[in-house]
């Protein structure tokens, strides 16, 4: 039944990432509102999914790659929702739904057996979900760069297109970018620290220098610089857009770099 | 009689030069009254704006007329000679005289075409003649109908609705940079008319801080009251580039005013808040170069006509259909100038005399039936004899009173007494009631 719910909201953030990118090249926009539509009952199937899922287990089951990554989604999707209710911003469905739509993808694609976990393992999920979140601050910000980047490049070339009248304002792409790290950060943080704390848990120790772990250390270390850069030295806007996506791009290859290995135990997370 | 304009605007002359020439309102009285005193100049106005610097006036004589306001203007600024001012100086008299005038009040000589402006100065140089009692019959005539030419130009072609729109074309821009603009400051350099309405626009969308310069600290000054901004010098405007988020430049002078390292260094010292930089001015004020600085946004005259998507070929056709709006009205002025030639209108009131005399000779001769030629030639001679009589004080009056300074007057009176039609053309040329009831001021 869960499994049911999964690809049916798979199926709900495909047709919206469709009517979303379409929405993007039209100059209608009532398009958009048909997206939201569909990006929105995905949610709600999408929540109704991970509900069942942690009725049935008992307990919230955020531990596993594809768990990690259908949440990182769902919590995305949330996001984006909470934005376009406050902003009313809908063309940012056409950048942040693929992402989440790939997410799925990406998590339907992890082999799917379920192990009984000890009760030991029970506590990582705090660990997965915090860096989740911070993940999903980080996707914010890159969306918000990659979008930064595209109406730079639109206003200095002087394409006033549709894309060009559909994108926000660059100041508040650039605060959205701010503000998406600024979030994430602390998730992060938090995460790092709960890992390490399960780390020593289960095996005695905080830190096994394993690849994933000095990924995470080096995503921490690279988003604090964004942080400071821009406070100290003034790289805001196009650099910071450029940064946030370099760095994203860097959270992407973590996550194919966990596929490739197959590695999908607990420690990877 | 004849109508000249010597002059100098944007296309003819930088503005270090023009802002030399430029007459204030507030001296206009003093510039009048001198131009009215050079002998032959009978009637004068002067426009005065950023771009122009005309002067307009009625002569006995072109070519007198031409050396007198040529020399009105060298005497305008102590430190300028013939030689120099000569180069930059364009001057046409009658027809091309009033066309220019016309095209000058459509806008269509404008450096944005159609751009708003231009009619209210045009109006308030007519005030200032008024006021001054330098405008006679002919002038007051000619601009009224300049002023009605650029209403029509304006209602009924599309030019002006592109001027406001590259206007709006700069808002639009601006928020795709800026989400909320009220928060934002505009620096606005220089006074050059698309300036000031970009700046009206921006202030609409609730702009509140607002740096003003120009070479001339008076014109700053009284911008800034306008837009309850702050007046700076303009050699220290720099200074002030880096409070500026919005930048708009219409100087009008030939050289870049901003250059690419002023930007570089205002963007740096504004830590990379974005700068949005609009250029209307031809040519441009603003180094193209900007463009390849980051977070600063270039943007001139081209790149607002291309973000309005304005076809350009339509607003040619568009411009082409007011110059033939302008070419109309000149033709109908110039009939309405010809009947204030003294001679004929002599001839056309002896004319209408004689078409009188001629059928009631006819009707009686018919009447009283075989008369012997001397009876016929009695009839005639009388008839000829009162018609004669008759004019002949009013034809007096007229050739003596055309060569005085207000003759115009009574020609176009005489026209109108005995319903005399214009020149080619029926009836249009007349003086309205307005310019009647405004006489007797020119007369005192």
């Amino acid at each position: 039944m869960t499994g049911l719910f999964f690809q049916v909201t798979m199926v709900l953030y495909f047709v919206g990432t469709i009517f979303f990118l379409i929405y993007l090249l039209r100059r209608s926009e009532a398009l958009s509102k048909v997206a939201l539509g569909i990006a929105g009952l995905g949610f709600l199937v999408h929540t109704a999914a991970l509900i069942g899922q942690t009725i049935a287990l008992g307990h919230l089951q955020i531990i596993r790659f594809q768990e990690a990554m259908s949440f990182f989604a769902w919590a995305l999707v949330f996001v984006f929702l909470m934005v376009v209710w406050t902003r009313r911003l809908h063309v940012l469905g056409s950048f942040i739904l693929p992402l989440a739509f790939l997410s799925l993808v990406t998590a339907s694609m992890a082999p799917a057996e379920v192990h009984e976990l000890s009760p030991v393992f029970r506590t990582v999920w705090v660990h997965v979900t915090l860096s989740m979140l911070g993940t999903v601050g980080f996707a914010v910000a890159f969306v918000a760069g990659i979008m930064y980047v595209m109406q730079d490049r639109l206003l200095k070339s002087k394409r006033f297109n549709v894309l060009y009248s559909k994108l926000p304002p660059l100041d508040f792409l650039d605060t959205l970018n701010q503000r998406s790290i600024l979030l994430g950060f602390p998730f992060l943080t938090l995460g790092i620290l709960t890992g390490a704390v399960s780390a020593h848990i289960s095996f005695g120790s905080y830190l096994s220098w394993n690849s994933e772990q000095i990924w995470a250390l080096v995503t921490w270390a690279f988003y604090f610089t964004v942080l400071m850069v821009r406070i100290t030295i003034g790289w805001r806007a196009k650099k910071a857009a450029y940064l946030t996506i370099v760095g994203f791009a860097g959270v992407i290859l973590t996550f194919v770099g966990v596929i490739l290995k197959n590695d999908i135990s607990l420690t990877s997370l | 009689m004849n109508i000249i304009v010597v002059g100098l605007s944007h296309k003819t002359a930088p503005v270090e030069l023009r802002e030399l020439l430029a007459v204030p309102v507030s001296r206009g009285g003093e510039a009048l009254a001198r131009l009215l005193a050079y002998p032959g100049v009978k009637e004068g106005m002067i426009l005065s704006t950023c771009n122009r610097v005309e002067v307009y006036a009625v002569v006995d004589d072109i070519d007198r007329g031409f050396s007198a306001i040529q020399d009105f203007f060298v005497k305008t600024h102590l430190a300028l000679s013939i030689d120099e001012l000569l180069p930059h100086l364009y001057w046409y008299a009658d027809e091309r005289a009033i066309a220019h005038l016309f095209r000058v009040t459509g806008s269509l000589d404008s450096m944005v075409v159609g751009e708003p402006q231009i009619l209210g100065q045009v109006k308030e140089a007519f005030d200032m003649a008024l006021t001054h009692h330098s405008s006679g019959v002919i002038l007051n005539k000619i601009v009224r109908k300049a002023i009605s030419v650029g209403k029509g130009v304006r209602t009924n072609t599309r030019i002006s609705e592109f001027a406001v729109s590259i206007s709006s074309a700069a808002v639009e821009l601006a928020k795709k940079v800026f989400s909320n603009l009220q928060e934002k400051t505009v620096l606005l350099v220089g006074t050059g008319e698309m300036g000031k309405l970009a700046a009206q626009h921006l202030v609409n969308q609730g702009i509140r801080q607002m740096i003003l310069t120009t070479r001339q600290t008076q014109r700053a000054i009284d911008l800034a009251e306008r837009f309850a901004g702050k007046a700076v010098p303009f050699e220290d405007y720099r200074a002030h580039l880096v409070k500026a988020d919005i930048v708009l430049c219409a100087t009008g002078a030939p050289h870049y005013v901003v250059s690419q390292e002023d930007v570089l260094r205002a963007v740096r010292e504004r830590r990379n808040r974005p700068m949005f930089l609009i250029d209307i001015s031809v040519p441009r004020n603003i180094d193209p170069l900007v463009k390849d600085v980051d977070n600063a946004f270039l943007f001139d005259i081209d790149d607002l006509e291309t973000h309005v998507g304005a076809n350009r070929e339509q607003r040619r056709k568009e411009a082409e259909r007011a110059e033939g709006m302008v070419k109309d009205e000149v033709s109908v002025v110039l009939a309405w100038l010809r009947g204030l030639d003294a001679k004929p209108t002599i001839v056309a009131l002896r004319k209408w005399a004689e078409a009188i005399k001629d059928t009631e000779v006819e009707k009686a001769l018919a009447r009283l039936g075989s008369l012997s030629s001397k009876e016929r030639g009695t009839v005639e001679g009388l008839a000829s004899s009162i018609i004669n009589k008759v004019l002949h004080g009013p034809l007096v009056t007229l050739k003596t009173e055309a060569q005085s300074k207000n003759g115009v007057i009574f020609i176009e009176a005489a026209r109108r007494f005995f319903d005399l039609p214009d020149e080619e053309s029926s009836g249009q040329g007349t003086l309205n009631k307005e310019e009647t009831t405004r006489t007797p001021q020119h007369l005192e």
